[in-house]
């Protein structure tokens, strides 16, 4: 027996089917009805394609997984906020200043990564 | 949300946290070169926060919701970390300026990590418990990893962080473990539900064993201490100093207070846990730090081995265990700090040296950083007057009391294979020819940091009532309620 | 059973993945795997009907832990090949690994007790939404822990930016208040030329 919140996501699970069924009869069926005869010359790079000169897994610059983990940081701050944002009038005042609490620590860190520079990329 | 009882059992915490904030917003806006004073700023605060911890009244409460207890116990141990934290960066000071790393958030993330070990030490609560481990931990992890143009410092970091992040997932494991079976988080409904006696039903004893295993991570007891030589080794030298005192007598009373409270039901079950990590430490600690070259890594080992000892008392399971292992604590962390306080004062010609061959004929070159070194570690090695002996006399008693003879008999023993690689130290230091000659100490921190330590060793015998008698305290608030 | 049956589906789909993770070639590869992984988790929760949980999962681990993991993969410039030549050497002990814990697991649930004096778990309250029902306790009753979350997360930002910011020296940094401030008279100076003679100032000349 499904939940009663499981119902409800009955139509996104419907949704995924769908998209999966189109997706995989699009790619399918090109496959099955074009005429496939590959050569050398025909999978090779035409006149506006290069060779490619490398890989293209190159090492990246320390500074993206910088920004990229001050992201997962804001994003998990965000994540607490949520249920704040639903129940904002049933926790009282107790519950505002505990979320202000919060913020204000993580408000610091945010001062401290501006002044630190570590938001710019020059 | 906080009542004003709750806020004065919470200030030393509130303490720390407002004075890492300040401290972190003082030092981003007047830039590094204001490390010294972060430094200074932060023992301080550590030190204020001791005095408020200390001067608490002794009775058991319970706040903010059961998820923090305030009791002697707690107290006790978080008075020795506090003071570890503020010893810790009395000594880095000098160190940072030299290796270029010094910057205001050496202070800051030692005296977050400093909170996050208050938190934890008090926690009643699994979920409290976890969240300040978490805290402590990831300070660390940046800790270790702070002198990050030294290719071991990464290292180091990587290390601690991979492998601490490993025991935090079994630790999280045995304790779904538990909340499934028991159906609650809280101290005293664990405790009360397992007080009911009858066979360890499997989920709980899967749960037991996972919580020990990650603790024995945290506190680097044997089989899970593969990590602590690598890190002892890369880490910067005074982070070092920090890890092997505080985070190792946080973790120890989280371990003793996690079996003795919620877990006590599961005495039988745990015991031979204990005893099996005790002797693989004290064994292992022991064999292993005669081949070392490194001092560092010898205090790693040294460490390990001295964990060891500190679980027979735990091992035991009473009031009379537990305040071995708290006068075992209190003790321990001095001498620690003390002997790194001595490895950061060996430079020769301005590099610091941190191989034994270096310690030869350090009597000839500086005979006072000599003596203080041979007084640490003949204080490690138990030796009768000086204070390591009575950490060890009130372990081994408890041990043997708790009809645990044999315990004790394998930790004299050990103790003795022990002495051979301390006192070869003090052989090099007296009776070899010097390399080379090493630098004066000019840093008020290190200086005073050595001469309390050597002091509180030396003078411990003279009166050692105050400890001890507040160890029994402690003990008896976490055990006899 | 469609409840049975789409938790077979999320189940199945999800240990699949979670094996091609750990066996797929290419590490990116691998990542997206996980991504897989973490969708059919969700799937699951909200099967379970921990719609919050399910949210968080897509939203912290699919939107940022998963990019995260992709940018080290990327970042790290390892041979893979070569981190895979101990894979058939590790195999037995991490299978032993492997083998033990799922006995464990086994084992614990043909033992599931039902605890003599314990607390029966925490019910949501029926009429609340899952994130109401967190709400309604996260910042009251569990205000330490949250607050604790608050500085673990600190101590992340702090971590991350004392390890891995470094100062770029020589850039030179737009400054766009100075560039605003900017009057004509700090800059230009317009001089009379006679005629002839020329000006021998400022070395222009």
């Amino acid at each position: 027996m499904l939940s009663d919140i499981a119902v409800q996501y009955l139509p996104i699970l419907v949704f995924l089917a769908v998209a999966l069924g189109v997706a995989l009869a699009a790619s399918g069926l090109s496959f099955v009805l074009a005429k496939q005869k590959p050569d050398p010359e025909k999978v090779s790079a035409y006149e506006c394609g290069f060779e490619a000169f490398s890989d293209a897994r190159r090492r990246f610059d320390v500074r993206f997984y910088l920004v990229a983990i001050l992201f997962i940081i804001f994003d998990l701050e965000v994540a607490f906020l949520f249920p704040w944002s639903v129940s904002l009038f049933e926790g009282g005042v107790a519950a505002f200043w505990s979320v202000m609490i919060f913020l204000g620590v993580l408000t610091i860190g945010f001062i401290y990564e501006w002044k630190k520079g570590a938001l710019e990329w020059e | 949300m906080i009542s004003s009882a709750e806020f004065v059992l919470l200030s030393p915490e509130i303490l720390m946290a407002a004075g890492a904030l300040l401290l972190l917003m003082y030092g981003v806006f007047a830039g590094d070169r204001v490390s010294g004073t972060a430094n200074l700023v932060g023992m301080i605060y550590c030190i204020i926060a001791a005095f408020l911890v200390w001067q608490m009244p002794d009775q058991r409460q319970y706040y903010l919701n059961g998820f923090l207890v305030h009791d002697s116990f707690a107290s006790y141990v978080k008075v020795v970390v506090l003071l570890g934290s503020a010893l810790a960066l009395f000594m880095a000071d000098a160190y940072a300026r030299r290796h270029s790393i010094a910057r205001p958030e050496l202070a800051v993330l030692i005296m977050l990590a400093a909170l996050g070990m208050m938190l934890m030490i008090s926690a009643h609560d699994l979920l409290s418990l976890y969240m300040a481990l978490e805290l402590q931990a990831l300070a660390l992890y940046v800790l270790a990893a702070f002198q990050r143009d030294r290719l071991a410092s990464s290292e180091a970091g990587l290390k601690y962080f991979v492998l601490g992040a490993l025991s935090s997932g079994l630790m999280l494991y045995g304790m779904s473990l538990l909340y499934g079976s028991f159906g609650s988080t809280d101290y005293l409904v664990l405790a009360s539900s397992l007080s009911q006696g009858g066979a360890l039903p499997m989920p709980v004893l899967f749960g037991l064993v996972f919580v020990c295993a990650a603790m024995a991570f945290k506190v680097s007891a044997v089989p899970f201490h593969m990590w602590a030589p690598d890190v002892y080794q890369g880490a910067p030298t005074p982070v070092t100093a920090y890890f092997a005192a505080a985070p190792k007598v946080a973790a120890m009373a989280v371990f003793a207070r996690l079996l003795l409270e919620p877990l006590m039901g599961a005495f039988n079950d745990w015991q031979q846990i204990i005893i099996f990590l005790s002797l693989a430490s004290m064994i292992l600690g022991g064999f292993a730090a005669i081949t070392q070259t490194n001092i560092k890594r010898l205090m790693a080992y040294s460490s390990i081995a001295h964990v060891g000892y500190g679980l027979v008392g735990l091992a035991a399971g009473t009031a009379e265990g537990l305040q071995g292992l708290l006068v075992y604590l209190a003790i321990y962390f001095l001498n620690t700090l003390g002997t790194f306080a001595v490895i950061l004062c060996l430079r020769h010609n301005g590099t610091a040296v941190e191989n034994l061959s270096d310690l030869k004929g350090l009597s000839k070159t500086r005979p006072l950083l000599a003596l203080a070194l041979t007084i640490n570690m003949f204080s490690l090695a138990g030796v009768p007057p000086l204070a390591g002996f009575f950490g060890k006399f009130y372990v081994f008693m408890a041990a043997a009391e708790a009809q645990l003879i044999w315990l004790a008999l394998v930790g004299l023993l050990m103790s003795a294979v022990a002495c051979y690689y301390y006192i070869r130290i003090v052989k090099l230091v007296y009776f070899d020819e010097p390399d080379h000659g090493t630098d004066a100490v000019s840093e008020i921190g290190l200086r005073a940091v050595i001469a309390i330590s050597a002091g509180y060793m030396v003078l411990f015998c003279v009166a050692p009532q105050p400890i001890i008698g507040t160890a029994l305290e402690a003990a008896r608030g976490l055990l006899l309620r | 059973m469609p409840a049975t049956l789409i938790f077979y589906l999320f189940a199945t789909v999800l240990i699949l993945a979670a094996l091609m993770v750990i066996s797929a070639r290419n590490p990116v590869h691998a990542v997206l795997f996980l991504i897989l992984c973490f969708f059919n988790a969700a799937g699951l929760f909200v099967l379970q009907g921990a719609e919050f949980l399910a949210m968080l999962l897509v939203i912290v681990y699919v939107g940022a832990v998963a990019v995260l993991f992709l940018f080290v993969v990327m970042m790290l410039d390892i041979d893979f090949k070569q981190l895979r030549q101990g894979f058939v050497r590790y195999l037995p002990l991490g299978a032993l690994v492997g083998a033990v814990l799922l006995i464990e697991i086994g084992m614990m649930a043909v033992h599931w007790p039902t605890m003599a004096g314990a607390a029966a778990q925490t019910p949501a309250p029926a009429a609340l939404g899952n994130a109401e029902a967190i709400g309604a306790v996260l910042y009251t009753k569990y205000w330490l822990p949250f607050q604790v979350a608050g500085l673990v997360l600190l101590v992340a930002m702090v971590g991350a930016i004392c390890l891995t910011l470094r100062d770029r020296g020589q850039v030179v940094r737009q400054n766009v208040s100075v560039q605003m401030n900017r009057k004509r008279s700090d800059v230009i100076e317009i001089k009379k030329v006679p005629t002839g003679q020329g000006i021998s100032d400022g070395g222009m000349a």
